[in-house]
């Protein structure tokens, strides 16, 4: 697979190159062209826009009706909305996290090598060829830019409708303390690196799911019915010795970054649970998609 | 089973060569202990029904599926290890074009070509030009691929395999959808192509597509590789015959078996009588002596070498029967 151990002018070379190659590439162009057509999808495109109208919705909804929403009641930071617009994108957060963008990773991840198998454009990667390792790296790599996109979408949309539709302020916090407009926007840029990381590991399980399959469908929608049986499993007291070894049991704990001081605890166990995953999954995608006959 | 070295190439120089390759799914023999050589230069026809086990001995050649056993090696290096290496310089289309419905012609091969870690991306846009003209298909450039006809996803699948200079063409049924001036363009590329030196190795189940082409030609029947060599070494396995027009059937078959000949049942045609030559073949000049001899009135007589299409059937059995 690493053609740099190749001397292409050594005299026992049996097909020394008509012209010397160039040196090979470790896969940039692929990476770019793999984000680029991710993007140019319609689908991609929908996704990101249902993710952006959360925070929209939201806001919209505060505003238009007139009782306020008792504190303590519905999702946290809505009772806060009206008084301040920067929790807007905090309340699209919260409510995106469970299910929305889950469901948008588990499309996006369970699509990568399935996808391309059943366009019948996996084949023509591979005698490119791309290199099964390298197009699984660049695969993941394009997923957590995804992760990367949505998570921000949701973020910058509430911030747009929220500075729109309601009075901005400085921000009190969680721990009673008050921060300025500017530390508030690097606290939500924190959270929203949270989430991304949160997300990591779903995609990781959907990658490799999506190397046993050639039916995307198949992938995406086992993908986001596991992200589902984690949140419920982390929900069942009887199982609290399983909690902290589910990959969605730190998901909904960014709280942490609205201390002061800010706590990075459970970014740093979140982070860890996540690399976890990367791991095992990775290494079960690796694993399984080396040794595959490609027959799609 | 005759094999030769083509004229391009020296003996023991082969562009394609395995050794017992062998493919099982489960208890299902795909591919069962090939030996194929596809001398360089060659312009090689890959013939076989459908079912026969073609596709997947290309897939074995080209990494993406692993031999149950055998070897096989792709431009003198062994496959799949050194698939990195290899696979550069190999120019293929495997079962049907696969493209990204929602991307233009130019955006697929952009796309595909980036996958190529020894492609320059600063000639990509002029060798994607170039590529989509070679195959006819500059006009559609701009198309999305869903709005293409089967046809033209086919061109740009060849268009694909063309994007940078290969030693070695893979085209799997590269004619399936064409219509016959399709058909024909694809000959006259596969001609061109091979004139510039690049062997090219060429499926299909259908013998007269490429019969006018190939130097060469191997025959699959199910799974197992049944002749291969040179098309005159093909042809020539297959035993001439003569056909002779003559009033008197009966006296010139009683002639043509003292001759050692098999004599063919009786024709439509009354004056006609078909027989093939015993081994080793009479002269012709003497059958027709013997005949006259016998006082046969020869009205006509020809010899007649077996077609490949003949050998193809022959080889492979008739009609549209999968292979089981």
């Amino acid at each position: 697979m690493s053609p740099s151990d190749r001397m292409p002018d050594a005299p026992d070379a049996p097909d020394a190159p008509v012209a010397n190659r160039p040196r090979p590439s470790p896969g940039w162009p692929l990476l770019g062209s793999e984000i680029s057509v991710m993007f140019r999808r319609r689908r991609t495109v929908a996704m990101l826009l249902s993710l952006a109208a959360v925070p929209v919705l939201i806001a919209l909804a505060v505003r238009l009706t007139a009782t306020q929403p008792p504190p303590g009641r519905g999702p946290a930071f809505l009772d806060q909305v009206s008084q301040n617009g920067l929790f807007v994108s905090l309340a699209g957060l919260l409510i995106c996290v469970p299910l929305f963008l889950p469901l948008t990773i588990g499309v996006v991840a369970g699509d990568t090598i399935a996808g391309e198998a059943s366009l019948g454009t996996l084949r023509y990667l591979l005698v490119a060829p791309a290199g099964r390792v390298r197009l699984l790296v660049v695969k993941y790599l394009a997923t957590a830019v995804f992760c990367i996109a949505a998570t921000l979408v949701v973020v910058i949309a509430g911030a747009l409708i929220g500075v729109a539709l309601f009075p901005i302020g400085p921000v009190t916090l969680l721990s009673g303390d008050t921060i300025t407009v500017g530390e508030s926007v690097v606290r939500s840029l924190a959270i929203a690196g949270y989430v991304t990381v949160s997300l990591l590991g779903l995609s990781a399980i959907g990658l490799f799911i999506s190397t046993m399959t050639d039916v995307p469908v198949g992938a995406m929608a086992t993908t986001i019915v596991l992200s589902i049986v984690s949140q419920v499993l982390d929900s069942l007291p009887q199982l609290d010795w399983l909690h902290p070894w589910l990959f969605s049991h730190y998901w909904l704990s960014f709280g942490d970054l609205l201390r002061q001081p800010i706590s990075w605890d459970s970014f740093g166990s979140n982070a860890l649970l996540q690399a976890a995953y990367i791991v095992v999954f990775g290494a079960l995608a690796f694993g399984r998609f080396t040794t595959k006959d490609i027959l799609s | 089973m005759p094999v030769t070295a083509g004229e391009a190439g020296t003996a023991g120089e082969f562009a394609i060569e395995t050794e017992g390759l062998t493919k099982r799914f489960g208890g299902y023999l795909a591919v069962n202990d090939v030996d194929l050589r596809v001398p360089r230069g060659a312009v090689f026809g890959f013939l076989g029904p459908n079912g026969s086990g073609k596709t997947t001995t290309i897939r074995m050649l080209l990494g993406l599926a692993a031999p149950t056993s055998g070897e096989a090696h792709v431009l003198g290096r062994p496959m799949p290890r050194d698939l990195g290496a290899v696979l550069p310089d190999v120019g293929a289309l495997v079962e049907g074009p696969g493209f990204y419905p929602y991307l233009s012609g130019t955006a697929n091969l952009h796309r595909l070509d980036t996958a190529d870690p020894h492609a320059v991306s600063a000639t990509r846009r002029a060798r994607v030009a170039l590529a989509l003209e070679r195959v006819g298909l500059e006009h559609a450039a701009r198309k999305k691929v869903k709005a293409y006809s089967l046809g033209m996803k086919q061109r740009l699948g060849i268009a694909n395999a063309l994007l940078t200079p290969r030693r070695l063409l893979v085209l799997d049924e590269p004619t399936n959808g064409l219509d016959p001036q399709g058909t024909r363009e694809v000959r006259s590329l596969v001609r061109s192509l091979a004139a510039e030196g690049t062997t090219v190795f060429v499926s299909s189940h259908l013998l007269a597509e490429i019969e006018q082409i190939c130097t060469h030609a191997a025959v699959m029947s199910v799974g197992r590789l049944v002749a291969q060599g040179t098309l005159e070494q093909l042809r020539g396995v297959g035993r001439a015959g003569v056909r002779v027009f003559t009033p008197d059937r009966e006296a010139a078959a009683r002639v043509l078996r003292g001759l050692g000949m098999t004599v063919e049942p009786a024709s439509v045609d009354p004056m006609l009588l078909g027989a093939l030559l015993g081994d080793p073949p009479p002269e012709p000049d003497r059958i027709v002596a013997a005949l006259v001899a016998a006082d046969v009135r020869v009205r006509g007589f020809s010899l007649e070498r077996q077609s490949l299409e003949d050998r193809f059937v022959a080889l492979t059995g008739e009609g549209f029967d999968v292979a089981q």
